[in-house]
């Protein structure tokens, strides 16, 4: 019969039923960070239990480290205490650590695939909601709780219950101006925030098929916004050709076997889909949230909503709720209201492409005065290619900040935090009431050049206006 | 490990109305920087709770002394959505509560919940809105979650709910926090990775 990617690692990883029915499934992959893992050794500890596969766990730190402080001890003893708990739990439990001093240091899930580790065919687990990233290499790639944390550790196996899975097909190509980050915020309008919920999503169709990993990484990511835990693209030649030469990828004949059986987990063409969503993707645009979950969003062109047009209580409620915290009037146009800060980076949009993009639009152009712009690379050997390619100084030139690699501005676990009622344009992901640092701070969330228009404007722009995109 | 079996929850409710309820509200960001769970329950909604601008405690329900010492928390549609981190619900049972009642719950803190053995129930919209009304009318009405009968008993009146039947299950029997199964399987996982190349060698 023929199966989905889902599926297909599903039962390559199914290790047995468990008494209430769900799967005690093979993690393969277990990927920590210093927030989720700490509370979890300790569960460890208490319990007398060993880490089962250490050399399947790879630890590395992005929530709370600075991005503009380098030596330790940092000056917040907080973070400096969650950064020494890494440490020692990584060395008592033998488990690889990539460290700041490794230069290999960077957001969880922009490390995972630059290393290699990140495959197709596999099982994936981090205490991270983001986790669905991985999703990106046909792997199935799971955010999980600090318990489930523990279990993995102990077991490299969790508990769970099957998805259903929906296909997302995206066709065609995407307009000049329109990117990655347009197509998963206008999926998520479309299908909801909670749209997701017990699902898989499986995203295909031609427009994916062209997208390069950076680009299907930056959708993947942004599943759990739309409540799917999981999201992943069948892997294709752009897939291996991305994980060729990797440190953690096989090499030699073993590159051989491992591309054929790669292959071999993608969805078999006729197989059974629980959904099927088709998208064209001439129909998207460049798209901006304006309220305080990720699917209240609109096009650049779009006005923000009036309650008073809502059909449904709860809808108006809603609004009301959303435009009374963002400040923002009823019916106006979201184009032109005006931002405080920008923020470029994020595990949604932190890679090398989206850097790249940006430089390409942003030179020559200025930072509108009273605007604080800062670009955050996810990793440092993202960091480290942009200084090669002078994209640092493009950015810095234009009155960006350039920042160490990290979380930064995407929550507010490290000094990098909104203040007052601070509007921010974010190529981050989530725009929930105090997200970014302030309780009353506010979070536009766009594209990263739709952020680098918005921080030359002074206010949320059309890009392919202020950059003359065509 | 033996746990305890969950049938039910009794105890005072609080309703904290609103949909899409998510885990930064419920446990704002800053409030994780911490290395084991204990302490999390005082910052349960702080945001919220506490004025941002002026300091001063704002009228959310937490803070009506009506209902201080409730158990159950009742709530909207999507509750817990966002980030996955599991100090929400930590934060949550910490606070006091032993259960929620939502219209729905989001899959990740749902999972997260019932494995800290805090059982997370589905009731409709209208449902919902009776308990609340009831508990407007007397803070002090007694709300009995029943995991057998699927229902919840309030002020001499009972409404349906749902429970996914693998957590109810999980609940029920003492299964709840599946550590000591999964350690029991673990000669099958080393048998299962031994045949997927990535893991054999
Ligand atoms: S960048 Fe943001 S969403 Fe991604 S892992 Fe860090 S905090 Fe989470």
């Amino acid at each position: 019969m023929p199966e989905s990617l889902f599926q297909k690692v599903w039962n390559a990883h199914a290790v047995r039923t468990l008494a209430n029915g769900q799967t005690q499934l093979l993690i393969g992959t277990h990927l920590i960070h210093e927030v989720t893992s700490p509370q979890a050794f300790g569960m460890m500890r208490d319990l007398k239990l060993k880490v089962l596969m250490p050399h399947r766990t790879f630890a590395t730190v992005d929530h709370i480290v600075p991005t503009n402080e380098l030596v330790e001890p940092y000056k917040d003893p907080l973070a400096q205490a969650m950064m020494d708990e890494l440490r020692k739990n990584c060395a008592q439990f033998g488990i690889t650590f990539f460290d700041r001093a490794t230069g290999k240091q960077g957001i969880v899930h922009i490390v995972g695939p630059e290393q290699g580790i990140t495959q197709p065919g596999t099982t994936i687990a981090c205490g991270d909601s983001h986790t669905s990233t991985h999703g990106a290499f046909g792997a199935v790639a799971f955010g999980i709780g600090t318990s489930q944390v523990r279990d993995v550790l102990a077991t490299q196996t969790m508990a769970l219950g099957a998805l259903k899975v929906r296909r997302i097909e995206v066709n065609g190509k995407l307009r000049p101006g329109v990117y990655a980050k347009d197509v998963i915020l206008h999926i998520i309008r479309l299908l909801g925030v909670n749209g997701g919920t017990g699902y898989a999503y499986e995203y295909a169709g031609s427009t994916f098929d062209g997208f390069s990993m950076e680009e299907r990484m930056t959708v993947c990511n942004m599943s759990i916004e739309g409540g799917a835990r999981v999201g992943y693209v069948n892997p294709d030649e752009t897939t291996f050709a991305f994980l060729k030469g990797r440190p953690y990828s096989p090499n030699g004949a073993d590159w051989d076997k491992a591309v054929a059986n790669w292959r071999s987990f993608a969805s078999d063409p006729g197989c059974h889909y629980d959904d099927v969503v088709k998208i064209n993707a001439a129909d998207i645009a460049p798209t901006v949230t304006w309220g305080i979950n990720p699917g209240q969003g609109i096009t650049i062109l779009e006005n923000v909503p009036d309650p008073a047009k809502a059909t449904a209580a709860d809808e108006k409620a809603g609004i009301e709720e959303a435009l009374a915290y963002m400040k923002l009037k009823p019916g106006a146009p979201i184009k032109g209201t005006k931002i405080d800060v920008a923020f470029i980076g994020s595990c949604t949009n932190g890679r090398l492409s989206d850097f790249r993009e940006v430089a390409k639009y942003v030179k020559g152009h200025k930072v509108a005065a009273g605007v604080k712009a800062i670009a955050v690379p996810g990793s440092q050997i993202v960091a480290l290619q942009c200084e090669k390619e002078g994209i640092d100084k493009v950015l810095a030139a234009a009155g960006f900040e350039w920042r160490a690699a990290g979380c930064s501005m995407c929550l507010a676990m490290n000094p990098d935090k909104l203040v007052g009622e601070q509007l921010c344009a974010s190529s981050s992901n989530r725009n929930f009431k105090g997200r970014q640092g302030s309780p009353t701070g506010r979070t536009i969330l766009m594209s990263p050049v739709m952020v680098a228009a918005a921080a030359v404007a002074g206010s949320v722009a059309d890009a392919r206006e202020v950059f003359s995109v065509s | 490990m033996s746990l305890a079996k969950i049938t039910s929850v009794s105890g005072r409710a609080v309703n904290v109305p609103g949909n899409d309820i998510d885990t930064d509200r419920i446990i704002p960001a800053r409030f994780m920087k911490c290395v084991t769970f204990d302490g999390l329950g005082e910052f349960l909604f702080h945001d919220v709770r506490k004025d941002p601008k002026t300091g001063q405690i704002t009228n959310h329900p937490l803070n009506d002394a009506r209902f201080s010492g409730a158990t159950i928390l009742l709530s909207g549609a999507n509750f817990g959505c966002g980030s996955s981190r599991e100090h929400a619900p930590q934060a949550i049972q910490k606070y006091g509560f032993k259960a929620v009642i939502a219209e729905g719950f989001a899959e990740i803190f749902f999972g997260n919940s019932t494995t800290l053995g805090m059982p997370c129930v589905n009731a409709n919209r209208e449902d919902i809105a009776k308990i609340a009304a009831a508990l407007a009318k007397d803070p002090a009405t007694e709300v009995t979650i029943d995991l057998a009968k699927l229902e919840v008993r309030f002020a001499g009146q009972a409404v349906k709910i749902t429970l996914r039947e693998s957590a109810r299950d999980a609940l029920v029997n003492g299964r709840w926090d599946a550590i000591g199964e999964l350690i029991e399987g673990i000669p099958s996982v080393k048998s299962t990775a031994a045949k997927l190349p990535y893991l054999a060698a």
